[in-house]
């Protein structure tokens, strides 16, 4: 592995600088080095690339020509059907309205989940970042350590405190659910924020007699609108993935859209409609993927934040 | 970091403290709580109900004499293996090549990025798609001509872990390169010019000077892989449901049947506990060398 970078011979380009490529361009477009690098570089893009195009090639194409087994040809006839039948008649155990239950469900889901997790965690990061009281530290390194803990261990406790309360195979259990585990990471990117934001600010809002929700409010909320953008990119695109609690703390008929498309895929009866489950599947993965794209960079930021410790 | 009222300041925080109730009850009650009341029932002998009759470790004795428990344990660290060298070299190396100065970086970044933003449901039934060996990857290198070939490890029972893996390693390597590449772009250029001055080719200098400077990007990384792995589910879920037979099996799937489908509470709490076992033995190690000696806070 390591003789692909020793086989750069252009020492010179590397001037990697701190804040990204900004020296002179490579003089020769063609040069031996160039090739290589931009032939690695498509190579690894096109292999990254095509089971998005595997994807959308199949669904796009009638059961007779699929059988034909050329997975990587286009569709010779362009068919929509498929997708049609993905939203709004495919079966899954009983219900065959297709996976348009299970999008309404996630949406039900992840929009109330988003805002909820959200806002206590920005709370709770104002709350150790500009009001310390005593314990408040430990607290926070429990929830940090938590975010280690695997799910399983926790998964049947919450089963029996929202059974408890009422709410086990409810939405509003499974919005309980996902502010609870959003916590950790959430309150790490807003507390972290939070302690970067000047403290004569703070302080000036003190002396003009503003409290604790005042100061939240009027002067931490719209200052740090980017992070919260960062924060709903974050939860919008993890909360429509989840899987495991969808499947643990809902009822078929309120399944999430991940749980429903197993279903549908995965189902053991009737014949595998291939151009359909691919279909599903694309229906499925199109809201993270609009997200993904539409926000860019908002949304590697999202990842660094989440993953890089402060 | 803001002690600014002192006179008034218990008061001031009782605001503080309500605000930060769902944190509190969050951290002791599911966390801890949650934690031990799991670990305390996987010495009882639970079936159905969770019931408080202790049998000491009978739980754990069953669980290791359990063939589906060892294959799941056996998975997990080839998976893991995997995972963590193909998807910290792969992810290096695609960090290395974007650092090139290159044109359309954030072209081909959104690219390698792309399958993370995915979830695991999805990335599995792609690739149960691409490796079906009826229709899949196989089938087009046959009507190539070449009849023998075979490539179908979701439906071989010794090699569908790595199946698994192929399709991990896709939705998971964006992820590891882009934090490498911030790690790149952390170091000073000042760097890259005295290796120069001083002759060192480039692959020498990124495995004996960059890649030790990046120590705790590497570290990092490293936490953030090993925790995931754990966790593995839905991926095995989407792609072969455990099959075939129980070859693909994984000890989170394992937790979750034995404690929903199977009824037998016992053995699915010994079994995560287990699993937050092996968490802690990664963990901890990691804590000691980042915070050890260090004050927190």
């Amino acid at each position: 592995m390591v003789d692909l970078v020793a086989s750069l011979p252009d020492a010179r380009a590397l001037r990697s600088a701190a804040s990204g490529p900004s020296g002179p361009k490579p003089r020769h477009a063609l040069s031996r080095r160039n090739i290589f690098l931009y032939g690695t570089l498509i190579l690894v893009a096109v292999y990254y690339l095509l089971p998005l195009y595997v994807m959308v090639v199949t669904s796009l194409k009638g059961m007779p020509e699929i059988r034909l087994g050329h997975i990587f040809s286009p569709p010779l006839e362009i068919t929509f059907e498929p997708w049609v039948k993905a939203w709004s008649s495919a079966c899954t155990g009983l219900n065959c309205d297709g996976l348009s239950r299970g999008f309404w469900n996630s949406v039900r889901i992840t929009v109330p989940s988003v805002i909820l997790s959200i806002a206590i965690a920005s709370v709770n990061g104002y709350a150790l970042a500009n009001w310390r009281f005593k314990g408040a530290d430990t607290f926070f390194v429990i929830l940090i350590v938590g975010a280690f803990i695997p799910y399983q261990v926790m998964i049947y406790p919450i089963v029996i405190i929202l059974r408890e309360i009422g709410l086990y195979g409810s939405l509003t259990g499974l919005v309980i659910v996902h502010s609870i585990f959003g916590m950790p990471i959430l309150t790490l990117l807003f507390r972290n924020y939070f302690s970067s934001m000047p403290e004569e600010l703070f302080r000036a809002a003190r002396v003009d007699g503003a409290g604790f929700w005042g100061i939240y409010l009027r002067i931490m909320l719209p200052m740090s609108l980017p992070i919260f953008v960062v924060a709903v990119i974050l939860q919008v695109t993890g909360i429509w993935n989840d899987f495991l609690f969808g499947v643990v703390y809902t009822r078929p008929d309120t399944y999430p859209m991940t749980v429903q498309l197993n279903n549908i895929v995965n189902s053991v009866q009737g014949v595998k409609e291939y151009n359909v489950n691919m279909a599903a599947t694309i229906l499925t993965g199109l809201v993270p993927l609009v997200v993904y794209f539409v926000s860019g960079k908002l949304f590697v930021r999202g990842i660094a934040a989440g993953a890089v410790k402060g | 970091m803001s002690k600014s009222e002192r006179p008034t300041r218990l008061f001031r925080n009782l605001n503080a403290k309500v605000a930060s109730i769902p944190m509190i009850l969050t951290a002791l009650v599911v966390f801890v709580g949650g934690t031990a009341w799991t670990v305390l029932y996987s010495f009882t002998n639970s079936k159905l109900l969770p019931r408080m009759s202790f049998v000491g470790l009978d739980q754990y004795y069953r669980l290791w004499a359990t063939p589906r428990w060892l294959i799941s344990i056996e998975n997990l660290l080839i998976y893991g293996v995997i995972s963590l060298v193909f998807s910290l070299v792969i992810g290096f190396l695609l960090a290395a090549l974007l650092d090139q100065k290159i044109r359309f970086e954030d072209v081909f970044r959104t690219v390698f990025l792309y399958p993370f933003a995915l979830s695991f449901i999805v990335t599995g039934l792609v690739w149960q798609w691409l490796l079906n060996p009826d229709f899949g990857v196989q089938r087009v290198v046959r009507d190539l001509g070449w009849t023998s070939f075979a490539f179908d490890p979701l439906y071989n029972s010794s090699i569908v872990i790595y199946g698994i893996s192929i399709a991990a390693l896709w939705q998971g390597t964006g992820l590891v390169m882009c934090l490498m590449l911030a790690g790149l772009r952390g170091i000073d250029e000042d760097i890259w010019k005295a290796a120069r001055v001083d002759g060192i080719p480039t692959w020498k200098t990124y495995l004996f000077v960059i890649i030790p400077m990046m120590r705790p990007v590497f570290i990092t990384t490293l936490v953030i892989i090993a925790a995931g792995i754990v966790k593995v589910y839905d991926l095995v879920v989407a792609q072969t449901s455990g099959g075939p037979g129980i070859a693909s099996e994984v000890p989170a799937k394992y937790v979750y049947d034995y404690m929903f489908f199977a009824q037998n509470l016992g053995q699915g709490f010994a079994a995560s506990t287990m699993m937050l076992l092996s968490v802690v033995i990664v963990i901890v190690p990691w804590a000691y060398l980042e915070f050890g000696g260090r004050k927190r806070g």
